[in-house]
């Protein structure tokens, strides 16, 4: 019987993946790629707490919902910032892109 | 092992192993392929979990909008694509060390944790309810969300705006002098 924690479970490797591509990509949108994974994670898990926990009042898909539109928002305005460093700098290594730090 | 369970590890298998293939394919348009992959199986977890507006908005948002946003990333962005250049940095002994200690203390906490069940089924008009809730009880970050919409768009397009100031040639102050200096004659040239 597949339960909650089977659900709980793999969203956490999902999780985990995303956190593992996110520390080690060099590219700017292979890390954002990872942090879309970090998101369909924690989407996973809103709507598997919706099903087991509360399955009258769907609240966990309210949730995800506006998790959703948050990754949108962020994906739209993190893609204009890469390819603005990318007119600049003629590349997109995050190692490299650290002009705001000193 | 019934048809729930069996539709439950196939999809979990795809989802992790394109996942494992987004962070590690060499070249980033296979990652933006497999991250697609990936995106699908988490749409069919959301049909197994009885949430279809979710999966149709997962379809229609990740797969439709921001999968292909990534790929016109990549095709912009041009040289990275290539075969060669390296794609990972000096961290992935610490990379892997960390993300799996984060996934050892995850599955412990799960391992545990009191989830209070409800073993209620899904209720017949499930999109009704939610639909309903996010216009009653989630109104105000609904409104919100709109509005943080509206200014990712604008940033967006604010953002990626081809600036002409700092790159462009100067405008010239004084196009007559510049024109002196270019031509120190032009001065008897002058009709009189």
């Amino acid at each position: 019987m597949i339960g909650l924690s089977h659900y709980m479970a793999l969203s956490a490797i999902v999780f985990c993946i995303g956190v593992y591509g996110m520390l080690t990509r060099r590219n700017a949108v292979a890390v954002l790629m990872s942090v879309e994974l970090m998101f369909n994670s924690v989407n996973i898990a809103l709507v598997a707490c919706a099903r087991f926990v509360t399955p009258e009042t769907v609240t966990g898909q309210a949730v995800a919902v506006f998790t959703i539109a948050v990754a949108a928002a962020e994906a739209t305005v993190a893609l204009a910032i890469v390819l603005l460093i990318y007119q600049h700098h003629r590349g997109i290594d995050v190692d490299r892109v650290n002009f705001m730090k000193w | 092992m019934d048809s729930t369970a069996l539709a439950f590890y196939s999809l979990a298998f795809i989802i992790i192993a394109a996942a494992i293939f987004v962070v590690t394919a060499k070249n980033i348009f296979h990652s933006a392929v497999y991250l697609i992959v990936a995106l699908f199986g988490v749409a069919g977890l959301f049909v197994l979990l009885q949430a279809f507006f979710l999966a149709a908005a997962q379809v229609l948002i990740y797969v439709g909008a921001i999968a292909v946003l990534m790929m016109f990333a990549v095709m912009l962005t041009a040289r990275i694509a290539d075969a060669g250049v390296r794609h990972t940095n000096e961290q992935v002994g610490t990379g892997l060390l960390v993300s799996l200690g984060l996934l050892a203390v995850m599955l412990y906490s799960l391992w545990d944790s009191p989830f209070q069940f409800s073993g209620a089924p899904v209720a017949e008009g499930a999109g009704l309810t939610l639909g309903r809730q996010l216009l009653t009880k989630f109104v105000l970050p609904f409104e919100i969300v709109s509005v943080l919409l509206l200014a990712a768009l604008i940033g967006a397009v604010v953002i990626a705006k081809k600036d002409d100031t700092g790159r462009a040639e100067p405008k010239a102050k004084y196009p007559a002098a510049r024109a002196l200096r270019e031509d120190p004659d032009i001065v008897r040239k002058v009709p009189r």
